[in-house]
């Protein structure tokens, strides 16, 4: 069996999420906007899983609209309250270490006329949130900081941060795509206002996600034509991906506590014995303020898509923040962002466990992985420079 | 990223990796920058035939696989001849590479060249249409790609 350690790029649908949905796509495939019998067993199991998915972050289910992305989440949240605002300000707050579908949509925003601060994060892979009180403007309107990296797997102080935003009453959106299910959310707590999730993040299927909308924020819809969604989101709801994103969300917090404990020990083993083994690599991203699940390491003098593809011939599924592995020329922002050097950004593994890895696993990326990076440096003309 | 067989093979099992301590000529092109470096050797006789070709590159699967074949097809080539490896011929070689893929096989042609140029500088031999490589660390050219 390969060893799947990909988890923040994807996961698998759980059993019973499976079993959950099937019959949504089968025999109760009603339009949930329609007025019969299957019809309205289909808005029931809708509107459970709104209740399902408000509960697990501590918001009301009038809160919660369904999208089909946790980036189409961020481009609705980001657009909208720019849209919606402009009167009052056109100038937004965010990160240099935010996903694309933050990041590409505030330069969609540059180009209309509004103003973005990115405020630069610490070697360590951390906002600090005094940096982000001090880009506080008066015509600020909205931050949007992400909850957790994708990549290096940092937890950004977004507690402090929604506590800045509230005191200056501006709209604080936040990325929790990686972080639901994994790491405790609590909107009302943490003085959150817009969040954006995604199903597949947690054992949940691909093509559904969730903004959660604080009550008394007025945002603009997104998607026109339908009154589905409050108004807010047209487009006739993917039922059985929503109820299996709801259920899988439901089961991911009521195990988080247990999972998040297992895998941070996993990880923490991971960490150590691969900084003891392999010389000259290096953990990118804090050690304390990080996902349990993510380890990412860069090793000197190789390049990431070679290591990725011969662990992949060892049965280890792994991801990389190369250029090669993303399509570009360029390799991880945010790897950049934390002042590592191209070739050591290019050389990094970003390791990400899920509930089906375990320490046997561990065992078999230490027989395989330091061979393989000693064979690439080998072969590398920079090794030893 | 979807690399034929060849690649595979090329990647999984290099030929030629490593240095010639007396090399007649040595190339070193590529940018840290875009993630690709490789190091070029090549060993020509007196009589500028290719006698040996190694190389060591810091790269993805392409690059090391490009890196591979070109030092396959320059042995036992005349210089001449070896002027006649484009990136299209290598690419060729390896069944085509994919499109974001392709600036790896520039840099296998201009890895040679820079080899040649070498020689060439520390021979006094002449080659016919060999220009001084624009390409070397920090200033590889990004428009053939």
């Amino acid at each position: 069996m390969p060893i799947y350690f990909d988890h923040a790029a994807t996961t698998a649908t759980r059993p019973e999420v499976l079993e959950k949905m099937l019959p949504l796509l089968g025999d109760g495939y009603g339009n949930p906007s329609s007025v019969y019998a299957l019809a309205r067993t289909a808005k029931k199991a809708l509107e459970q899983a709104r209740d399902q998915v408000a509960a697990a972050i501590n918001a009301t289910p009038q809160e919660i609209f369904f999208t089909g992305s946790g980036t189409e989440s961020d481009n609705w949240a980001v657009i909208a309250t720019a849209e919606q605002l402009s009167a009052r300000g056109k100038h937004i707050i965010t990160s240099n270490v935010e996903h694309h579908a933050v990041l590409h949509t505030c330069k969609y925003l540059e180009k209309r006329g509004y103003e973005v601060t990115y405020i630069p994060i610490n070697s360590d892979g951390l906002i600090s949130a005094a940096d982000v009180e001090k880009a506080i403007r008066p015509d600020t309107i909205l931050i949007s900081i992400m909850a957790a990296n994708n990549e290096i797997g940092t937890l950004q102080p977004i507690d402090e941060i929604g506590a800045i935003a509230k005191s200056h009453k501006i709209a604080f959106h936040t990325d929790a795509v990686q972080a639901v299910g994994h790491v405790p959310i609590d909107v009302k707590a943490q003085n959150i206002d817009m969040l954006s999730l995604s199903g597949h993040k947690f054992y949940g299927p691909k093509g559904v996600g969730a903004l959660f909308v604080r009550k008394g924020i007025a945002i603009k819809s997104f998607i026109h034509g339908g009154a589905q969604e409050r108004g807010r989101r047209a487009g006739t709801e993917n039922v059985a991906g929503i109820v299996g994103m709801a259920e899988a969300l439901a089961l991911a917090v009521s195990e988080m506590l247990e999972e998040a404990a297992r895998q941070s020990a996993i990880r923490d083993r991971i960490i150590d014995e691969v900084l003891a083994t392999v010389p000259k690599s290096r953990l990118n991203g804090s050690r304390d303020k990080r996902l349990p699940n993510n380890v990412n390491i860069s090793f000197d003098y190789i390049e990431g898509e070679s290591l990725l593809l011969l662990l992949d011939m060892k049965g280890i599924y792994a991801s990389s923040g190369s250029a090669c592995t993303s399509g570009s020329l360029d390799p991880s922002h945010v790897l950049l962002a934390i002042g590592l050097p191209h070739e050591k950004a290019h050389g990094s593994l970003r390791i990400t466990l899920g509930r089906d890895n375990a320490d046997s696993d561990v065992d078999t990326l230490m027989k395989e992985l330091p061979s393989i990076v000693q064979r690439l440096r080998d072969m590398s003309p920079l090794t030893g420079q | 990223m979807l690399y034929s067989d060849k690649v595979m093979d090329h990647f999984m099992n290099p030929r030629n990796v490593g240095e010639i301590s007396d090399a007649s000529g040595v190339g070193l092109v590529g940018n840290a920058k875009c993630g690709d470096i490789m190091k070029m050797f090549l060993k020509i006789s007196d009589n500028g035939v290719v006698e040996d070709a190694k190389f060591k590159t810091f790269g993805c699967g392409a690059a090391v696989a490009t890196s591979s074949m070109a030092t396959e097809m320059v042995k036992g080539k005349s210089v001449g001849d070896v002027m006649s490896i484009t990136n299209k011929t290598v690419m060729e070689a390896l069944d085509g590479l994919p499109a974001v893929k392709v600036h790896c096989s520039c840099l296998a042609e201009e890895a040679l060249h820079a080899a040649l140029w070498d020689y060439s500088k520390k021979s006094n031999v002449a080659i016919d249409g060999l220009k001084e490589p624009v390409s070397d660390i920090g200033e590889h050219d990004l428009t053939m790609v």
